[in-house]
Order: structure tokens, then sequence, then C-alpha cells
């Protein structure tokens, strides 16, 4: 299978004059349309590497593949224009602009790409999508107007609407009931199958995990353990 | 709409009260510049009106000892070629005494044609008693000589010329130009009169000037000197003349723009502060933005239209609160006649100018958050929730 992202001796310190070295020396690789879990305890540096999987942050060395380009060397533009055309992102705290409606949250990444235009098709597929996470009612209500389970199913909607070849989820469903979890969970395969999209999801919830396909655990830094089911 | 101008609209609309708080502060800066301006403007206008408005702006004296001014047709003809010369008025003029009940008085007669000396110094508008001399000797009399003469119309009053000849003048009116000194000395009569009781021939004294652009008639005088090119001329100006009202204007005019100019810079500090400020409040949501892909040029884009908007926005309102301010002032501030104390000068273009430097003092000040923005490190915001 195609590997969609490649990463070579990767190292991340925090830090000038204290230095915290959070990674050491990872080596690891996504396969296109896979559906993968990260693990560990906190501050293992699960949320690290998948900031720097995400490009908002840059690894003190090693090298960093997507769609095999090395991104390690782009510009500010370069990675802004590519983690809007290739990376959908959904935050632990939502993160929705809470000046914006639910819909209009949703189409925030198009408008980045299409210098503010929206056409009819694209507004057509931010409603289907709407409809797809189950937000169609309160679409044209504000963000600060949602529960967090609405606004973590916006943020996904969000993640979705330029077809993105990734999708990075960090605690997708970290402050939700357990109920709200399992939706969410199951609307993520769900996309995963329907657009074979790949899902990089980092939590520290065993039980989440378990329902990927493959289980990258991070200890101290260093991957522990790789399963694939 | 760009996205970072719809972005900006969203971000003003929904925090209002600050909004508001803002254009209020710039149009307070904008309404007391147009409000300054325009009485500092009408204060020059007034002053000037009342210093220069009823007297030559330039005059033209003979340098010869008999002080006579030939060819003055000629010389007015060439005169009246030139732009931006409003009235061209000839007298002649000269001192003498005049003898009335054994009492003596110095005064200088002067002889106009009635229309053009009328364009200069409105003697018809203020005569208030009797007419403007119609027929060969008659004068007009000032108001402070009548009454310490006791004058009355159709009295006759004797003149004594430099020639020590004795001629007798029959009072046609009196005058009253609103200045003591003027209305104890002048006689005023008609230019064939004077030249007539002084042997002038068809010489005058004095050529006068009133321009459009009385801040010109320097070089207006200038002009006139090398194209009348004669060595028997002198050519006076008023702005020569009145050094000290003109210092005077300037000083006025200088603390005017100052007081504009900090007016300005106050308004552009707290356009920055508050545009800074909000930086700091909307940090998460560029953060997200950035994260979702914008790039730093679009993101600072968004605080330059905020300050376009607020700009534009309080300058709009500004021009309106200074037109009012002006308004009531001349409205409300009067004299007991009901005139405004100060007559205020609505000069449109220095309001649009007002209007203009507002709205770029504020993208201006919307550079500093603009930048700070483009250094914003997405990262930051995702990590700290």
């Amino acid at each position: 299978m195609d590997k969609i992202i490649n990463i070579k001796n990767l190292n991340k310190i925090y830090g000038t004059t204290i230095k915290t070295q959070v990674l050491f020396d990872i080596n690891l690789s996504f396969d296109s349309g896979s559906f993968n879990s990260i693990i560990g305890a906190s501050g293992s540096g699960k949320s690290s590497l998948l900031n720097i999987l995400g490009t908002l942050d840059k690894p003190t060395s090693g090298e960093l593949y997507i769609n095999g380009k090395l991104t390690t060397n782009m510009n500010k533009n370069e990675l802004a224009e590519l983690r809007n055309e290739t990376i959908g992102f959904i935050f632990q705290f939502h993160h929705l602009i809470p000046e914006f409606t639910a819909l209009e949250n949703v189409l925030i990444p198009h408008m980045i790409k299409n210098k503010g235009r929206i056409p009819k098709d694209i507004k057509e597929k931010a409603e289907d999508l709407m409809n797809l996470v189950g937000l169609s009612k309160v679409k044209n209500n504000l963000a600060t107007n949602m529960s967090g389970g609405q606004q973590q199913r916006a943020a996904i909607a969000r993640s979705l609407i330029n077809n993105p070849s990734i999708v990075l989820a960090d605690e997708p469903t970290g402050n939700l009931d357990s109920e709200s979890t399992e939706t969410v969970y199951k609307m993520l395969r769900d996309i995963n199958e329907k657009f074979k999209t790949t899902f990089i999801i980092v939590t520290h919830d065993k039980k989440i995990a378990e329902m990927t396909d493959r289980i990258i655990e991070i200890k101290d830094g260093k991957i522990n353990l790789d399963i694939l089911r | 709409m760009s996205l970072p101008f719809k972005i900006a609209l969203r971000f003003l609309k929904s925090n209002i009260g600050q909004t508001i708080l803002i254009i209020i502060g710039i149009s307070i800066g904008v309404s007391v510049q147009v409000f300054i301006g325009s009485l500092i403007q009408g204060l020059q206008k007034s002053l000037l009106d009342t210093t220069i408005g009823s007297s030559p702006h330039i005059t033209i004296l003979s340098t010869n000892d008999n002080k006579l001014i030939g060819d003055w047709k000629e010389k007015v003809n060439i005169i009246e070629d030139f732009s931006d010369i409003k009235t061209i008025s000839v007298s002649s003029d000269s001192p003498s005494f005049i003898n009335f009940n054994n009492k003596t008085e110095s005064v200088l007669i002067r002889g106009f044609l009635p229309d053009k000396a009328n364009n200069i110094y409105k003697i018809e508008n203020n005569i208030y008693e009797g007419k403007f001399p119609s027929e060969e000797y008659q004068v007009l009399v000032g108001k402070e000589l009548s009454d310490s003469l006791g004058l009355f119309i159709g009295d006759k009053i004797e003149i004594i010329t430099p020639q020590r000849e004795m001629i007798d003048f029959t009072i046609s009116g009196f005058y009253d130009l609103k200045i003591a000194s003027i209305n104890r000395s002048w006689i005023i009569t008609n230019l064939e009169t004077s030249q007539k009781v002084f042997d002038f021939g068809d010489f005058v004294t004095s050529i006068e000037i009133q321009v459009n652009e009385v801040f010109d008639a320097d070089l207006i005088a200038s002009n006139i000197i090398s194209s009348l090119n004669s060595s028997e001329i002198d050519v006076q100006n008023w702005k020569d003349q009145n050094q000290q009202l003109l210092s005077g204007l300037n000083g006025q005019s200088v603390s005017s723009i100052m007081i504009q100019v900090f007016v300005m810079i106050s308004v552009l500090l707290g356009i920055a502060s508050v545009l800074a400020i909000s930086v700091v409040q909307r940090s998460k949501q560029i953060g997200i933005l950035k994260a979702m892909g914008i790039k730093d040029k679009s993101s600072s884009m968004i605080f330059i239209y905020q300050g376009l908007l607020l700009g534009l926005a309080g300058a709009l309102v500004g021009v309106f609160l200074g037109l009012g301010l002006s308004f009531m002032f001349s409205k409300f501030a009067v004299n007991p006649d009901g005139t405004p104390v100060v007559p205020l000068y609505l000069d449109y273009s220095f309001i649009a100018l007002s209007a203009i430097i507002a709205t770029a003092a504020s993208v201006i000040a919307a550079l500093i958050p603009a930048r700070k923005t483009s250094k914003l490190n997405p990262i930051e915001v995702i990590r700290n929730g």
C-alpha cells in the first residue's frame, strides 16, 4: 500500500537554554486509507508527534514526507497551503471560531483555499457534511450556542470539507460523555470507509484505541508498541 | 468579499461595544479637527476682512517730487488685464486745511471716481446722512470731524490748499467708515474737483487695487512693477505693511496645526492599542485559521481591514459631529446683534482631507497588530487550548 506519511529519524527538543527532548529518533510510516491511533501517557510526546505530523510544529531534526513530498524544508506559505489542502484537523478543545455559525465554520477551510468564494456545490457539500454529523438543525447557530458534542461534530465536518487525504485528531472525544464518544468514533470510522481518508487519532482512551486498525504506543518519546490488527 | 474582509467585519460585529467605543474615539478626534480648523479659518477670514477688506491690497504711488502719476488710464488698462484683480480705483489726494467757524483742522482731500472707490471703501453704504457729491465743489465729511466742528448738510467749509488758495466747498453728506482716524481726516470729493482744485491736470496721486487672493498680493505687486516698467512709481502691498498681522495669522495657523496633529496622534495611539489588545483577544481564532492554512498575509489583512473600517466609520461620524458642533457654535455663541462671535468658514476640501487623514492613520495604526498576527504561531494556541 502507498505510504501517505513517512517519518525518518525524527527528534524534537523543546527549549534553548534548558533542553527537553520529547521525541527520540522516531521512524514511522502510515498507509493511505488506514485508521490509526497513537496512545501514551500524558507527557509521552504523542501530541508533539501529532503536531509535527500536521506541520504545525517543526521537528528539531529528521525528515517528514507527506504524499512523498519532503515538508521539512518548505516555507510558511507552502506549509499553509499543504495543511489547507491535504490535512484536516480535529482538535481536543473543538476550536471552532466563535464569531461564525457552525456552517460557516465548516466552510472556512474552503474559503481560505478559494479566496473567500463559496461555489454552490461546496455549499451543498457542507450541508451534506452537517447532515452526516447530525447537525443540520443547529447549523446556523453560532459556535458558542452549541453543546460540546455538537461543536466537536462540527469540527469533524470542518476537517472534511476540502477532501483531505489525512485527518489528524487530538483527543477528539476527550471531553465528551461515553455515548457521544461512541457516536463520534463511529462517524470517523464511516468516513474512513466512505472516503478512504487516512485517520491518525491521538487518545489516552484504551477502548477507543482498540477499535482502530493499528495502535502505536509512545512511551518517553519512543515507540514502545506498534500493533497492527 | 475576500475572507479577511469577512472575518474583519465579523470580528467588529461580534464585539460591538468595543467597536463603537473606537469609532467614538476616532470621531471625536475628527470632529475636534473639523471644528478647530473651521474656527481658526473663520477667525482668520474675518480678521483679514476687517483689516484689509475695505482697504487697497496694492497701492501704486509716484516717486516724483510732485507725487503725480501721469498716463493713469493707460496704466489702469494694463493692470486690468492681470488675472485675479478684483477692482481698481484711482484717486487724487492732497493734504489741506479746512476752516469753519474759526476752527482749523488739517485734513486729506481725496478725489475718487465714485463707482470705483465704492468697490474698495464701500463709501456709499456708509453714508449715514446725505449723498455722494454729485456736483463740483461738494464734499463728504467723516463722522468724527463733523461732530467736532458741528457741521450740517449744506454748510460751506473753507479749504486752504498747499498753494494757499482758499476755496469754499459745500457739504453733501456725512460718512462713517468705522475707523475714527479716517473719519477725522478724510474729506471725500470727486476726482475732477480734486484735480481742478490742486491743479493736477489729468494726473492722479495713487492707483489702488484689490485682488481676489489676498495672500498673493505681493506676487501680483511685483508683476505689476515689471509690466509697468516705470521708475516713477512705487508699488506697495498690504503684506509688507502689515507684518505683525501676518505673523499673528501664521502663529494661529501653526498652533491650529499643532492641535490637530496632537489630536490625530492620540487618536492613532488609541486605535493602535485597542487593536493590539484585540489581537490578543483573537489569538485563538487566528491560531485556528493558521492551522487550517490561512497565510500570514491574509491574517494580517484581517486587522488592516478592521483599521480601515473603523477609520472610515469614525471619519464619517466625526465629520458630521464636527459640522454639528460648528453649526451649534455659530448658532449659540453670538454677539448681542445676533451675528456669530466668530463666523465659521467651512472649507470642504479641508474637511475631506481631515477625513482622509483619519482613515489613513487608522490603517497605519492597524499595521502594528497586523505585524503581530503574522508572527503568531498556531501551535501556541493549539497546545494551550
